[in-house]
């Protein structure tokens, strides 16, 4: 007589099963944001094409070589990679207008309302050169501290001008930064530098 | 005197939680979609050089690896123990690098192909000849964006 109930299932495990996966793909997903050191290339030269001859003036070289015990040479001096950031900022800067350190030339800029003329070093170039037996970690830390360099020029560039952190700057006031201090690493072919292969 | 006599126990009645797995299944499916499990199986031991000026990879679809380092335990019986170039799911040579890359780019669809980014992920041991010839190797194929794959640095 009268409806038979059915019986409810009983669903609280569920949310136990689930919390269950719910961990399992929290625990096995890695979330990973891949970062890095980002580079341009030079685009390849043409194999029947010269090796153009570019006449730099010495001053405006600054050379790192790093050898294969993992050793810095900069500027003919053996070097610490703990004072390569503030030797590299001396020379892109030449505050001093130093007759040693690059040219300080008066350079049109654009940062976006009309041209400035502002004094630059902008034919410096750094050449870093490296031994085949160099370890990735070496080469690594050198190219990290170059960008320090450069990054903590630009930073201080865009506070004294706009009074402002570079990363808050227009795209257009970066451009014009970039342009007064222009990264420029040169990477020359590697070579043999005594020592084990 | 009628009394109003309250029938059964006086049990406050339980919260209904068969809403509770729906709830747990949807932060589960968040968490598949979002997260991307590795697509390649690492056939050569990395541990990522340190650095601090990083910046980081944006679009996925736009970066394509190279993987440097020395094989596995379970593959240096075949391969042996010097540092390999691992592309995909196999072993390679620095020859078929340009190869690689052009084929890669081709699969790209075309408003990505001119921001193709190769990301080097090379073991920190690695000496840097090998990386060399793969940086030519690159620059041949017009893969001219490249980023060293590495980790922040905590302490000097």
């Amino acid at each position: 007589m009268g409806k038979r109930k059915v019986q409810e299932i009983n669903a609280s495990s569920m949310a136990d099963i689930s919390f269950l996966l719910l961990i399992f793909f929290l625990v096995t997903t890695t979330m990973s944001v891949d970062k890095g050191l980002s580079r341009q290339l030079p685009p390849p030269l043409p194999p029947d094409a010269e090796k153009p001859e570019v006449e730099i003036k010495q001053r405006n070289i600054f050379v790192v070589l790093v050898n294969s015990n993992d050793e810095l040479l900069v500027q003919g001096e053996p070097m610490d990679i703990r004072n390569l950031k503030e030797k590299a900022k001396e020379f892109i800067l030449n505050e001093s207008n130093s007759e040693a350190l690059p040219e300080v030339i008066a350079t049109k800029v654009d940062f976006g309302n009309g041209e400035e003329t502002v004094m630059t070093t902008k034919n410096h170039i750094i050449s870093l050169q490296n031994d085949r037996g160099t370890h990735y970690q070496k080469y690594i830390e050198v190219q990290n501290e170059l960008a320090a360099a450069y990054n903590e020029i630009r930073e201080d560039y865009s506070r004294a001008k706009f009074n402002m952190s570079y990363e808050e700057l227009s795209e257009d006031q970066q451009k014009g930064v970039q342009q007064v201090y222009p990264q420029k690493i040169s990477e020359a072919e590697p070579k043999n530098y005594g020592g084990k292969k | 005197m009628a009394t109003i006599r309250k029938k059964g126990s006086k049990e406050v009645p339980a919260i209904s939680t068969s809403s509770l797995p729906d709830i747990i299944f949807m932060l589960l499916f968040f968490f598949m979609a979002t997260t991307s499990m590795k697509e390649v199986e690492m056939m050569v031991k990395i541990t990522a050089p340190e650095a601090t000026e990083l910046q980081s990879l944006e679009k996925k679809s736009r970066v394509r690896y190279v993987y440097v380092g020395v094989p596995r335990d379970q593959y240096t019986k075949v391969f042996g123990k010097e540092t390999r170039i691992q592309l995909d799911d196999a072993f390679a040579d620095v020859s078929q690098l340009e190869e690689f890359v052009v084929r890669e780019r081709e699969s790209m669809s075309e408003e990505d192909q001119p921001y193709m980014t190769v990301s080097i992920k090379a073991d920190k041991e690695t000496q840097m000849g090998i990386i060399t010839d793969i940086k030519q190797a690159l620059r041949r194929a017009y893969a001219l964006k490249i980023n060293y794959a590495s980790v922040q640095r905590t302490s000097y």
